[in-house]
């Protein structure tokens, strides 16, 4: 008899974990932060707009900011804009553009061409702010909030769903934290 | 004719080093301070996963990341830091799944475990089924005695 059912439970352990690989699987590729609730890498970047002036960790701390790291050369980002565009246009949240590995030339064309929803844009030239904020993919999404903790990190396109849920409720609650 | 000999001796030789100089990975001109870094340096990148292409350690990967993080790895070797501190650098930025050899911790308990769990469910599986089996031809033995 129970040579019978162990064949036939065998196969069902087999289709379960067969159906929950299915179910992850766009989410394998992602990578849980390590800097989840850790301070924001230390940076000082120039600015895009006017590369004279930098900016660094100690000057965006005291408020909340959503660090939006993008590059002229990124389809993705393209794809992002509008959500990102829309973002900008509520007020709710500081928006730094981190423009990595690209031209600044490019990224200027590209914020001239498609519209500039950013607060301010850095120039990560070599990428090595990026490597300091674990950046693997393009885009990638961090929310600071005002002592300069990262307390969400985005992966990838930006969704007004992501934006609604994730997001806002978050940069609220810590306006009425403060 | 010795000279002609002697020209393909030459051309063969051109050929054989410019083989040589393709068949050598080097994407990046990094330099090393010694033998002993070098080597250094392709072990850590065997051993680290290229994040962008997961099934790929840095030393073969040619995406952009890699070679960020190759000259991340040749520089912070430079500045002297050992290669348990390198691959903290990493894992405090991209986790432990960089290592390709993760160690064992609460979340890595199934992936270290499951081989031996594996092992010994199969293990208890065979057993049961050869004394079955022998008990089965016993009781044939006996029948066939009895016929």
């Amino acid at each position: 008899m129970s040579s019978r059912i162990l064949p036939l439970v065998a196969f069902i352990i087999l289709v379960v974990l067969l159906v929950v690989g299915l179910q992850i699987s766009d989410k394998k590729t992602q990578i849980p932060s390590p800097l989840i609730d850790k301070p924001v890498p230390d940076f000082d970047l120039p600015v895009l707009a006017s590369p004279d002036h930098r900016m660094s960790r100690e000057s965006l701390l005291g408020k909340p900011y959503l660090v939006n790291f993008w590059g002229s050369w990124c389809v993705t980002c393209r794809a992002e804009h509008p959500v990102v565009t829309d973002l900008a246009n509520l007020n709710a949240v500081y928006i730094v553009g981190m423009n990595f590995r690209d031209e600044s030339e490019d990224a200027l064309a590209w914020l001239q061409r498609w519209g500039n929803p950013y607060d301010v844009s850095l120039v990560d030239y070599d990428g090595r702010t990026s490597i300091d904020f674990g950046v693997y993919a393009a885009p990638e999404t961090f929310l600071v909030d005002p002592s300069g903790t990262i307390v969400f990190k985005h992966l990838g396109e930006l969704t007004w769903d992501v934006v609604e849920t994730e997001i806002l409720p978050r940069v609220a609650s810590m306006e009425v934290g403060n | 004719m010795k000279l002609s000999k002697f020209i393909v001796f030459v051309l063969s030789l051109a050929l054989s080093v410019s083989v040589l100089a393709q068949s050598s990975p080097v994407q990046e001109p990094l330099v090393f301070e010694s033998q002993q870094q070098q080597d250094r340096f392709d072990q850590l990148t065997k051993e680290l996963r290229c994040l962008v292409c997961q099934n790929q350690n840095l030393a073969d990967s040619d995406a952009v990341l890699a070679h960020d993080l190759r000259r991340e790895v040749h520089e912070l070797l430079q500045t002297g830091r050992s290669d348990e501190e390198i691959k903290q650098f990493l894992v405090d930025r991209y986790g432990v799944f960089v290592l390709y050899r993760p160690p064992v911790q609460t979340n890595t308990y199934l992936l270290w475990l499951a081989p031996l769990a594996l092992l010994l469910i199969g293990g208890w599986v065979l057993r049961a089924s050869i004394s079955k089996r022998s008990a089965l031809l016993n009781t044939d033995g006996q029948q066939d005695q009895t016929d």
